[in-house]
């Protein structure tokens, strides 16, 4: 399976949960406790066993355009379009 | 074993698109106009036409769309945008030039100019919002709203005897000659979500080829004046949604299919 992560940009997010919801290894989880700037509970990556696979499904629901997506790919196939 | 050539990298797979600012949006949580715009923004990246893309915005929550999208923008009164981007299409030919409307800008007070470029066939693009609502004024019933669906004017529910039925707009649309395209998605999960990408795909194509007027229609969340959680906001598009708006392909003409098959 193939590995990455994500950076979630805080001062966009407005809590909305929808990243949390679909996320297929559920490891984003709710900041509950704590609000951003805006006064929103963040959403915040919990993945202590690298889980995130970069599927970046996280960040085709997140209306907030919150989400960057990395993955981890062979060099030899980097030239070719990876979204 | 890893060789030195398979090495990983960590590569950047999904970022902020160009066509977005990164001017943080009004729009309330969970929000899917949010989605729309992202959709939208990518497109435009894809199809690298940004630097000649025109928006013309509506009233309604998404007002301030021309701060959202990294292009050129103006601003139409009520319900007028199709008027406004036949004008600005008629006169700037190469621009590649679309409204972004809501229900109540598109199905009530602009309805006569959506049904009119259409009929002219004018060669622009609209990306439709239905939220079964009017959302910047406080959750009032639209043409869209479901029978029986409570808003702040219809609170026991629309009674349809009253208030008649709901409008399916694209059905409508693609009724017309001048229509090349007219298809409704949703933005209720993410499978649907992708396919409503690639419909907006098609659309601005058919304006980059000239093919006339190309409408997608995307069924969209107000989390707020349906008063229910973002989540329950999508589960509320599929359940009462989509089976009162069906997910079709209403019109596709034949120069269309003949862009789509490449030839
Ligand atoms: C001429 C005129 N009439 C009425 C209004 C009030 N008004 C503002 S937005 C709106 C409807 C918004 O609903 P919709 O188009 O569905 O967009 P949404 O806010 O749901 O995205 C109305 C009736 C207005 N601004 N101008
Ligand atoms: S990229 Fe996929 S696995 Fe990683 S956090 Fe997002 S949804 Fe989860
Ligand atoms: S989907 Fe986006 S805005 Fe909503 S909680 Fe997740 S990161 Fe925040
Ligand atoms: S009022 Fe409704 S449509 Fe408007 S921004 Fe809020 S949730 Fe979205």
């Amino acid at each position: 399976m193939a590995t990455g992560t994500i950076v979630i940009n805080e001062i966009r997010c407005k809590g909305c949960t929808l990243c949390t919801t679909v996320c297929p290894q559920d490891i984003i989880h709710m900041d509950t406790g704590r609000v951003n700037e805006k006064g929103y509970t963040p959403a915040i990556l919990v993945d202590p066993d690298q889980r995130c696979t970069g599927c970046a499904i996280c960040a085709v629901i997140c209306p907030d355009v919150c989400i960057t997506v990395y993955r981890d790919i062979p060099a030899s196939k980097l030239h070719r379009n990876v979204a | 074993m890893v060789t030195l050539q398979d090495e990983l990298v960590r590569t950047v797979v999904y970022e902020h698109p160009k066509a977005l600012t990164e001017v943080p949006t009004h729009y309330c949580p969970g929000c899917t106009h949010g989605i729309a715009h992202r959709l939208v923004a990518e497109v435009i990246d894809e199809l690298d036409i940004r630097e000649h893309t025109v928006v013309v915005v509506p009233v309604g929550c998404a007002v301030f769309a021309y701060d959202y999208f990294n292009l050129d923008g103006v601003e139409a009164p009520h319900g007028r945008a199709p008027a406004m981007a036949t004008g600005i299409k008629r006169s700037l030919r190469d621009r590649i030039v679309f409204t972004y409307q809501g229900d109540g800008d598109l199905a009530a007070i602009g309805t006569a100019e959506i049904i009119h470029a259409a009929a002219r066939g004018e060669n622009i693009t609209t990306v439709f919002i239905n939220n079964a609502i009017y959302g910047m004024t406080g959750g009032q019933m639209a043409p869209t709203t479901l029978p029986g669906q409570q808003t702040t004017s219809s609170p026991r529910g629309r009674d349809i005897r009253l208030a008649g039925n709901p409008l399916r707009i694209t059905e409508l649309l693609a009724q017309i000659d001048g229509t090349c395209y007219a298809v409704r998605r949703s933005l209720h999960s993410v499978r649907e979500i992708r396919r409503a990408k690639k419909a907006l795909m098609t659309a601005f194509r058919t304006q980059v080829n000239g093919l006339g007027f190309s409408i997608v229609e995307l069924l969209s969340s107000c989390p707020t004046n349906w008063g229910i959680t973002p989540p329950d906001s999508l589960k509320w598009i599929e359940d009462n949604m989509v089976p009162f708006y069906p997910l079709n392909d209403f019109k596709v003409s034949d120069s269309v299919l003949t862009m789509e098959s490449g030839a």
